[in-house]
């Protein structure tokens, strides 16, 4: 019984140190070899930090694309999803909101809470519905803001970064 | 589909080679009688859960703690030990909120690879038992598992998420002003050496509180690829392992065989009722699409329904979507794989459960055409069939006695998210996850209270020891015996008939157990719902 418990210590100590110290040093190692990714993909503009382009960020003005809806209202220490029955009355109410602003015929991802309240992308349809809003906000041609959509979409999975593309619309100005 | 097939296709060749790998590691380790291996077992299990619950209680104390956390209550403490040492990975808590990098790390991580590796030890014990050459040590097992088989196999995981963009970094969270000039918190962490154990060794514990759903733990497409294949390859590789230690490769190719048309059947069936639209969008001008509450667009549509599938068939309980927003039909997959819980199952505890589904199965055989019933070439009587009945019987015992008892008491009432047949749903789910030893769950249930921590944290323990000891005891017995000569009575465990005897105990035992409570739930939801 005694040695039983002292060769558990033992293997707590020993799976401890590799599974733990060892293991985590070499793979934080690794991390500099991408460091801009081991760091959270993290966006600086003059210095200072603008956001992750990972993580989505809240956007209301006319002048940029919007993200999905959020949960937990884009927190990026404290993310999650909505978490409510796909025939839940708050998910109806939630959807026919947008639509008063957005008027019909809009995307499902322009109305649905994503998983972690911070996806980063929208769908390209979204996009191209929301293009119309955010050219003549910005007094640009409809073809231009396009563009600047296509030249960020993922054309696999037809999806859009906004705050990349936010961006690349504030340089295109 | 293209994309399911290939995952499903990479993930049984690789465990073939990771299988051979693993019975390489484990299959010299000799001598030992099944009760010392219990008594290392149960030793070293008491170990892990006193180390993980000291380190959890004094968190506010030790180092790496880079954005202050503070002290946790003791029932959170007492459930996420327990979750964590039985290879559960329950989260009653949001990873970002409430854990310092330190606890995350030597807490949960540590217990992650040690309660994997001893599920691996379990069975490879098991089958060296049954094959009659011992049980070998536990401690050699456990360390051989954790150290050769778990560790160079999280750490190709690890780096390959790093360059997918999951963080490797201890500089804590970040203030970030956004470009219409708010204020974001955004947290990080050492995410990625944490994320590939967690799903290598059906843990699931995410480092962030919507596990990978999080953009930072599953950045991109690729990323939940590997994720994927991450979580069914060792479970996988169990089956093979258990096949060349026993000896019964082809034996372990109809276990197989019978774990993989289950598995395809359950993706099928997921994928089919997640194509319908959200529920609450009937009559609305939305363009039609998939359910999308609850997902992330990055991993493109079929990806939701084949983890949530995958996760649930291993006792994984990682989650790429929200389960409470899932169609209710498609929830009912979820539950279904924790009910049955041996569609591979946990690593080395899901070929356990099988095999306790088998000695049911040579049982009820054997009595139809009284015989003894035999497996293996042993004789299975009254001795070994009162362990495996009760093993069997404690996981429906845990889900539906504390499901009733929650549904009807205002601790497990009032803590539903949403009305109705759902909110039943989340209790049966969170009872269910914790009996299962998956951890994933209907997120929506307000379950970090002292009632739910301590009586999940109680199902979690009696559900992961019962399944384990209980079978070591009946293997222990069984060992024991003379190897019967075959016989043209003797029922081959190596053929298509013994396929059809398996998978008939699975569908109908779990039929028999679960099907009140599916109708209760998510079939009468989706009535409710889809024929107005």
């Amino acid at each position: 019984m005694k040695s039983d418990i002292i060769q558990g210590v033992k293997a707590a100590l020993l799976t401890m140190s590799v599974c733990c110290v060892l293991y985590t040093g070499a793979v934080y190692a690794v991390g500099f070899l991408a460091a801009d990714k081991a760091e959270g993909s993290l966006i600086y503009e003059d210095g200072k930090l603008i956001g992750s382009r990972l993580i989505a960020q809240n956007f209301t003005s006319d002048r940029y694309f919007h993200p999905r809806p959020s949960a937990v209202d884009y927190n990026g220490a404290g993310a999650g999803g909505s978490n409510l029955s796909p025939y839940s009355k708050e998910i109806r109410e939630r959807a026919e909101k947008i639509i008063a602003l957005n008027g019909g015929g809009l995307p499902a991802d322009m109305v649905t809470a994503s998983g972690s309240g911070l996806d980063p992308h929208i769908s390209l349809d979204s996009a191209m519905f929301q293009a119309k809003r955010v050219a003549g906000s910005r007094k640009l041609s409809l073809d231009k803001v396009a563009a600047v959509i296509e030249k960020h979409t993922d054309s696999n999975l037809k999806i859009v970064n906004v705050l990349e593309l936010n961006m690349a619309l504030n340089e295109v100005e | 589909m293209i994309l399911v097939t290939i995952i499903i296709v990479v993930s049984a060749v690789l465990s073939w080679y990771l299988g051979q790998y693993m019975t390489y590691i484990l299959d010299n380790n000799t001598g030992g009688n099944w009760k010392s291996y219990l008594k290392q077992f149960a030793i070293f299990n008491v170990i892990m859960f006193a180390v993980g619950f000291a380190i959890l209680a004094s968190q506010q104390y030790l180092p790496l703690n880079p954005d202050g956390k503070g002290a946790l209550t003791f029932d959170l403490i007492f459930n996420t030990a327990a979750s964590f040492t039985t290879n559960t990975n329950l989260q009653h808590y949001s990873g970002e909120v409430s854990m310092s990098y330190f606890s995350q790390l030597f807490a949960l991580m540590w217990l992650q690879f040690v309660s994997a590796a001893t599920g691996i030890a379990a069975l490879a014990a098991l089958a060296r038992g049954l094959s009659g050459r011992g049980f070998g040590s536990f401690y050699k097992d456990m360390i051989s598992a954790a150290l050769y088989i778990l560790l160079p196999v999280a750490f190709l995981v690890a780096v390959l998420l790093i360059f997918t963009g999951v963080p490797m970094t201890f500089g804590g969270t970040v203030e970030a002003h956004t470009l219409e000039g708010a204020l974001q918190n955004i947290s990080r962490g050492p995410a990625a050496a944490f994320i590939a154990i967690k799903q290598l060794g059906s843990n699931g514990g995410g480092f962030f509180g919507p596990n990978s759903a999080h953009p930072f733990e599953n950045p991109n497409f690729w990323s939940n690829i590997i994720e994927s294949v991450s979580i069914i390859l060792i479970p996988m590789s169990c089956v093979w392992m258990f096949g060349r230690i026993t000896g019964k490769m082809r034996h372990a190719a109809v276990i197989f065989g019978v774990m993989l048309l289950l598995l395809v059947v359950k993706i099928s069936l997921a994928s089919y009722f997640e194509s319908a639209p959200t529920g609450a969008f009937a009559g609305l001008n939305i363009q039609k699409s998939v359910n999308l509450e609850g997902k992330e667009l990055r991993f493109g549509t079929s990806a939701a329904p084949l983890w949530a599938t995958l996760t649930t068939s291993t006792s994984n309980g990682s989650v790429n979507n929200m389960h409470d927003s899932l169609n209710p039909l498609t929830g009912l997959v979820p539950l279904t794989g924790m009910w049955l819980n041996e569609t591979f199952g946990g690593v080395g505890v899901g070929m356990i459960n099988m095999i306790i589904y088998i000695l049911t199965g040579v049982f009820i055989c054997g009595m139809m055409v009284g015989r003894t019933p035999e497996y293996l070439g042993r004789k299975v009587e009254t001795q070994e069939m009162k362990l495996v009945l009760l093993a069997l019987l404690v996981h429906p015992l845990c889900i539906l006695g504390g499901t009733a008892l929650f549904t009807v008491m205002p601790w497990g009432a009032e803590t539903v998210h949403n009305a109705g047949a759902h909110g039943f749903t989340e209790i049966l789910y969170e009872f269910t996850s914790a009996s299962a030893n998956n951890g994933s769950g209907f997120e929506g249930l307000g379950d970090n209270t002292p009632a739910w921590n301590i009586a999940t944290g109680i199902v979690m323990l009696v559900a992961r020891y019962a399944p384990i000891v209980l079978p070591l005891m009946a293997a222990g017995s069984l060992s024991a015996k003379k190897v019967s000569p075959d016989t043209s009575g003797t029922l081959h465990t190596d053929t298509m008939l013994f396929g059809a005897v398996i998978l008939g105990s699975i569908v109908f035992i779990g039929a028999l157990l679960f099907m009140p409570v599916a109708v209760l739930g998510p079939v009468s939801e989706h009535m409710a719902g889809a024929l107005k």
